[in-house]
């Protein structure tokens, strides 16, 4: 996978995993483009689109939009579950997610996205690894804080 | 109220960076940075995009003063809101060092935010991102694996190759751990260091020993993405990992088999993720490689007659299974199931699937062409199809699935999609169509009709080349001609605006108005059409805004033509002589030329602008052969261009007086390249029959790049030497001489090919009488070519009033003596008279 972007119905970006290296520049132009190219879609069309060298796999989730930009080699069946469990993950992490968790705790979808992704690979296929880690993480986190001062409640 | 103390604050902190006095902090009392997910809520009010512009410049600014205080609670919070801001489309670039203290942070929750902020604001290209090498190497050796995790984690989705470099073998110590946490994430990142640094591949080789024991799906899925990358790098690697073949298939059948697992299940099938890596990690290991592929036939097999195909998820594994099956040395039954899985695809309601098979389809229909064709109707259904990347795959597919069987049907379903689909895919549909059409077409009639058709539905989309690739099959269809023209006249009576059909239209009445007239239309009711109303037309293209100034030549051109072929040739002057001071330079310059064929060449008008030949399509037509002229034509002049030399054909009778008569005869150029002397026979001296009398005219201009000089000054047909540099002057000489007729040669050497003589002969009549219905042919000795060029006319008139001129060239490769033949036949006095000749005085220079 060479990216992967989530965006809302209005072309607002919510989050976006680079796997390839791309100027900040580069990026925004692509982020446009590809937004722009998706929206375009009619809801019969298929989930794949070539654009410029790539395969593009979306799915609309409610009003957002995951998009992922894959090599010629790669599945586009199988990369439409591994979107499919992304969302898994993040529906079993906030319970019933809908955009605006996302919204309000990007950080923590990006720590979801980096425990079931490395790379641009699916780096566990359990369900329950991945969040079973995001737990101990989270917990580890919280643990800290109870540490730290007492006038500091939640860092962030 | 936020930036009015951090302004103050900033103040009087700037000289104090990091030694912050707690009594300052007290007077200033600086308020806490406001919450990150209070900073999202306050931003989401916004109702403009300056409102919100205004909010983030604040809090930017806000966030500044704060990384400048080297405030260490805080930071995390400020970096978190600098990342929200980013993902807006903000600048956070004077964030970058602040995550790069993050990561160098005792806390996790500083870390966290850290790497998250350097993998979304870092990147190789920057020099600052090599800080973070130290700081990342640490933190793989930390003592909790979670931190260990985020810096494997970072390190593998932008480690650059200087840090890979650096730290590959850490990674590969973090390959070897009993972790299975920390083994897949340092599988992935393995990948990534080989991504970047291919040559620090072999590294790793060790670790891979043991990789597919694992139990852990997660090191297990990531091991197989790791072999696959080796292997698909170096071949050594590949061979080193088929012995692997045997455990993999053991892994996936366990997969298959095994009941259900809650943890891995998606849909009732076990582990997808990992059924279709290591599908994709056996095509790569069977590929050119009779053993694997047996090995693994059976596993395929299996998989895909058991896998449940209801949901996606199965049919991702089938999907990944055919690939697999049409990519090693299967067997052909496995072919055959996997190709019928691709047809069950094409039905499948899922229009997701129905696009993969048709894509996977497009790959194998080289090479299992018949297994594919069984699903032709199929997919030519698909051409239906509501989606854009559908339509054009089922496009392709079908073209690839024409063949002489299916052609007629194939070409109305495809005529049918070329009329409705959309603007996109015209000009690929068209070419595709034009190229079946070539290949398979059943009948000259039928093709003739196929291009219609795609030159009135799309007329405006086809390619600039399919213009003169056309008029060359217009050309060579000699009895459909009549036919043709008629229907392309009245397609331009309807629609003028698409100038790929114009400029064919234009060219062919130019060419065969003279039929379009005479009514001369077998195929259809010819239809009644007067020169006046031709020539309408022809002039309506020339004054309409559609035309482009190509069109515009064309017309002007096909108008000049029928001077020859019409009798209204005053109107066709008039015309002409208006364009003469047309402001299009193109059309200008051939206006004037062609005037310039009214007035002083006019006798050379007929010559120039007979029948075009029939052209072949060669590669290598021999352009060194053609006679360049003053300077000013094209240097890459296209091939139909110029009538290529002709050879004797083989088997032409060998009677010297079996010549084929009659001006009106088309001649058939047999073509092959010009060095090849002509095979056959044992007579000395045959004839080209074919040849007789109107060897190839000037080429009409039309078919292709709109030359800068009209094409009647090329080849040398003018009588006047227009070469610059002649090698050697050549005195003329009398070839014949009787009966009051003399024929005089004169002689050029072409340019830039020696080999080429050409001969202008003078024909003059010193009786009273014309002598008419002149013809003269030429022969010559197996080793030459010749070629004869049209006649300026075929009549001599009387007292030497006039002559006729003819241009023969001769190539002689071998700089023999030149000898002819000559055969005379003309009218005289009412008369038929007929003579043979011998030529052999040709002046040593002509040939040597």
């Amino acid at each position: 996978m060479q990216f992967m972007l989530l965006f809302s119905r209005q072309g607002k970006l919510r989050l976006q995993k680079w796997y390839v290296p791309q100027a900040d520049k580069e990026k925004k132009k692509i982020t446009r483009e590809l937004v722009q190219t998706v929206l375009a879609r009619k809801p019969k069309m298929c989930s794949f689109l070539e654009w410029r060298d790539l395969k593009v796999v979306y799915k609309r989730y409610a009003s957002l939009y995951f998009c992922c930009a894959i090599e010629d080699q790669d599945n586009e069946l199988i990369t439409l579950e591994i979107i499919h469990r992304y969302v898994e993950l993040l529906d079993k992490y906030f319970g019933s997610v809908c955009e605006l968790d996302i919204i309000f705790n990007f950080e923590k979808a990006y720590f979801i996205l980096d425990e079931f992704l490395l790379g641009g690979e699916a780096q566990e296929t359990s369900k329950k690894n991945v969040l079973k880690a995001i737990e101990q993480a989270d917990l580890l986190q919280e643990s800290e804080t109870t540490f730290a001062s007492s006038c500091v409640k939640l860092i962030l | 109220m936020t930036s009015w103390s951090a302004v103050v604050g900033s103040q009087c902190l700037s000289l104090h960076q990091g030694h912050l006095p707690t009594c300052l902090c007290v007077f200033q009392r600086m308020p806490a940075p406001i919450r990150l997910r209070e900073l999202i809520r306050t931003i989401r009010t916004a109702r403009t995009q300056a409102e919100e512009r205004e909010m983030i410049q604040k809090e930017c600014a806000a966030i500044r003063s704060s990384f400048r205080e080297e405030d260490n609670t805080y930071r995390c919070r400020n970096v978190a809101k600098l990342l929200y801001m980013h993902m807006l489309g903000y600048p956070a670039h004077f964030g970058q060092l602040e995550c790069l203290k993050l990561i160098a942070s005792q806390k996790f929750t500083d870390k966290r935010i850290g790497y998250l902020g350097a993998m979304l604001l870092l990147d190789e290209r920057q020099d600052v991102h090599l800080l973070m090498t130290n700081c990342i190497k640490n933190d793989l050796n930390h003592s909790t694996q979670y931190v260990q995790g985020l810096a494997l984690c970072t390190l593998g989705c932008m480690g650059s190759s200087e840090m890979c470099r650096d730290l590959a073998g850490e990674v590969e110590k973090l390959l070897k751990t009993s972790n299975s946490y920390l083994r897949k994430k340092a599988a992935l990142c393995a990948v990534h260091v080989i991504r970047k640094v291919p040559e620090l591949m072999e590294m790793f080789l060790p670790a891979t020993k043991n990789l597919l024991s694992e139990k852990n799906h997660g090191v297990l899925h990531t091991s197989v993405v790791l072999l696959t990358e080796m292997c698909e790098r170096s071949p050594d690697m590949l061979s080193h990992f088929r012995k692997l073949v045997p455990q993999l298939v053991r892994i996936l059948k366990n997969l298959i088999m095994s009941g259900y697992s809650p943890e891995h299940d998606v849909s009732g099938i076990s582990d997808p993720f990992l059924q279709v890596r290591i599908l994709r990690l056996l095509r790569i290991l069977g590929r050119s490689d009779d053993d694997s592929s047996e090995a693994m036939n059976d596993i395929l097999a299996q998989v895909a007659t058991n896998t449940e195909t209801s949901k996606n998820v199965g049919n991702a594994i089938l999907y990944e299974t055919v690939l697999t099956i049409m990519d090693i040395k299967s067997e052909s039954g496995l072919r055959v199931l996997a190709i019928n899985i691709l047809g069950r695809f094409l039905l499948n309601n899922d229009k997701n699937i129905r696009y993969v098979a048709l894509t996977s389809l497009l790959k194998t229909v080289q090479t299992d062409h018949n297994a594919v064709q069984r699903h032709r109707s199929t997919i030519v259904d698909c051409l239906k199809d509501l989606d854009v990347s559908i339509k054009r795959r089922a496009m392709e597919l079908s073209f690839a699935l024409v063949n002489g069987n299916n052609i007629r049907g194939m070409m109305k379903e495809l005529l049918y999609f070329l009329d409705s689909c959309d603007p996109e895919f015209k000009a690929d549909c068209a070419s595709g169509v034009f190229l079946a059409a070539e290949k398979y077409a059943p009948s000259k009639r039928w093709h003739i009709d196929t291009i219609m058709r795609v030159l009135t539905t799309a007329g405006s989309y086809v390619r600039d080349d399919s213009v003169p690739n056309l008029i060359q099959l217009i050309t060579n269809s000699v009895e459909m001609h009549a036919y043709t023209v008629q229907r392309l006249y009245k397609a331009l009576l309807d629609d003028i605006s698409q100038q790929p059909l114009v400029q064919v239209s234009s060219w062919c009445i130019g060419e065969y108005g003279d039929l379009l007239v005479s009514g001369q239309c077998e195929e259809e009711e010819p239809i009644q059409v007067t020169e006046d109303e031709v020539l309408d037309v022809l002039e309506g293209l020339l004054l309409s805004n559609l035309s482009t100034p190509v069109t515009r030549g064309y017309s002007l051109t096909a108008i000049m033509k029928l001077s020859t072929r019409f009798s209204s040739v005053n109107r066709i002057k008039k015309v002409v002589s208006v364009y003469g001071s047309s402001i299009d330079v193109e059309l200008q310059q051939r206006a004037v030329e062609y005037n310039a064929l009214f007035k002083k060449y006019d006798h050379m008008r007929p010559a120039l602008l007979e029948r075009m030949p029939i052209m072949e399509k060669t590669a290598s037509n021999g352009p060194t052969e053609i006679v360049q002229t003053n300077g000013e034509t094209e240097p890459s002049v296209p091939d139909t261009k110029h009538p290529p030399l002709v050879t004797q054909p083989a088997n032409q009778a060998n009677d010297l007086l079996d010549l084929l008569g009659g001006n009106d005869v088309v001649p058939v150029i047999q073509t092959t390249l010009p060095t090849k002397p002509a095979s056959a026979g044992g007579e000395l001296l045959d004839l080209l029959g074919d040849l007789s009398l109107s060897g190839g005219p000037a080429p009409a201009p039309v078919p292709s790049v709109p030359v800068s000089q009209p094409p009647f000054l090329l080849d040398g047909l003018s009588s006047q030497p227009l070469f610059t540099d002649i090698a050697a002057v050549i005195p003329p000489m009398t070839a014949y001489n009787k009966n009051g007729l003399k024929i005089e040669f004169t002689f050029e050497r072409a340019n830039p090919n020696p080999n080429i003589a050409v001969i202008t002969i003078h024909a003059t009549n010193t009786t009273e009488a014309d002598m008419t219905e002149f013809v003269f042919q030429a022969a010559v000795p197996k080793t030459f070519q010749l070629q004869l060029l049209s006649p300026s006319s075929n009549i001599v008139p009387a007292l030497n009033q006039g002559s006729i001129t003819q241009i023969i060239r001769v190539l002689n490769p071998q700089k023999q003596q030149l000898r002819m033949r000559v055969k005379l036949t003309y009218t005289h006095k009412g008369l038929p008279v007929q003579d043979l000749a011998e030529v052999n005085n040709f002046p040593p220079q002509s040939w040597q």
